[in-house]
């Protein structure tokens, strides 16, 4: 697969966040707009994913989430995620990232502390999955910028939908 | 001349792109236009799934005919063979649907539409800034890099 220079994408990146602070000056609608460019790469990605990976459907949220820590962390940014803290259903889980390849360089000033840096990872996975009819939430629990140990995101299965027949009967 | 039509549907059964090659009879003369004629064509393999998944002799926990099936589950199948020509299918995990029409003489096409997918829809599609998820599109080097594919295969002449 090709890959780029890592340096060069943590700094776009940087400037990328950097550039909606100073568009939106409010650290709230800086995360959502995050996540919302996020969601729109997912949508995309959860493809190229597929199709190079030759992967086939996942059975259950479990397993999609093991796919995504394992090898979707691993493929786009080279790094890998652990799935951990499921809850007694299989509805909820964590990644935790030790190592974040956006995060390079950075440190949060004082009056951004609120900002979740990161945010975008979040709108990935929420737009990967949607793809795949699987509604999920998905936010930073844990942040490295925010003084926590490691990355954590809080993962949501919220429903799983059916493939249903697009048309009436009658038309 | 060994094909004849291409389809790619989404998961929501719109057909996003058409391409055909071949096509003796025109559209008008059979579905009647051109969207009936996507629609019968979904139809057609949405049904063929159904049906396979419930006559299924190996799956212990049979479900009711018709019933709401996750992408990829149940059995899925792969072609079918008239005695005019052979229908070719891949559907992908995010409900994406490859059909290719060709002649009936040609063997498995599976490989060569995860090709399609992989290497075409993936790099000239999906990475193009035009291109809105789930919306119809048409764009010249991807229609360029199918034909050419095709006649690499020797489908095409």
């Amino acid at each position: 697969m090709e890959t780029i220079n890592a340096e060069i994408f943590t700094l776009t990146y940087g400037s990328m966040v950097r550039q909606l602070i100073a568009d939106y000056e409010d650290v709230e609608e800086v995360n959502k707009q995050l996540d919302k460019m996020g969601f729109s790469m997912g949508q995309r990605l959860v493809d190229e994913f597929l199709a190079k990976s030759k992967t086939q459907r996942c059975s259950d949220f479990r397993e999609a989430a093991e796919k995504i820590a394992k090898q979707g962390f691993k493929m786009f940014l080279n790094c890998q995620a652990t799935v951990a803290g499921w809850n007694a259903e299989g509805t909820e889980c964590s990644l935790i990232l030790e190592d974040n390849p956006l995060t390079d360089f950075v440190e949060l000033p004082e009056q951004l502390q609120g900002l979740k840096y990161s945010n975008l990872l979040c709108g990935v996975i929420r737009g990967a999955l949607e793809m795949v009819n699987m509604d999920v939430e998905c936010t930073f629990v844990r942040d490295v910028l925010q003084g926590d140990e490691v990355y954590e995101m809080r993962l949501k299965l919220l429903s799983s939908s059916p493939e249903s027949y697009p048309f009436k009967d009658d038309d | 001349m060994g094909c004849f039509t291409f389809y790619i549907f989404n998961r929501k059964g719109r057909c996003q792109y058409y391409h055909e090659w071949q096509r003796l009879k025109p559209v008008r003369q059979g579905a009647g236009s051109q969207e009936e004629d996507f629609k019968l064509m979904f139809g057609l393999f949405w049904s063929m799934r159904a049906l396979a998944t419930a006559l299924d002799p190996k799956n212990p926990n049979k479900q009711q005919m018709g019933a709401p099936q996750r992408i990829g589950e149940g059995c899925n199948f792969y072609s079918f063979k008239t005695s005019s020509y052979k229908l070719h299918f891949l559907e992908s995990p995010t409900g994406l649907k490859f059909v290719l029409t060709t002649d009936p003489s040609v063997g498995s096409m599976q490989e060569q539409l995860q090709h399609i997918y992989a290497a075409m829809f993936v790099e000239l599609v999906v990475k193009n800034p035009l291109y809105t998820p789930g919306e119809a599109f048409l764009f010249e080097p991807f229609s360029a890099a199918l034909n050419k594919y095709m006649r690499t295969l020797g489908l095409l002449s």
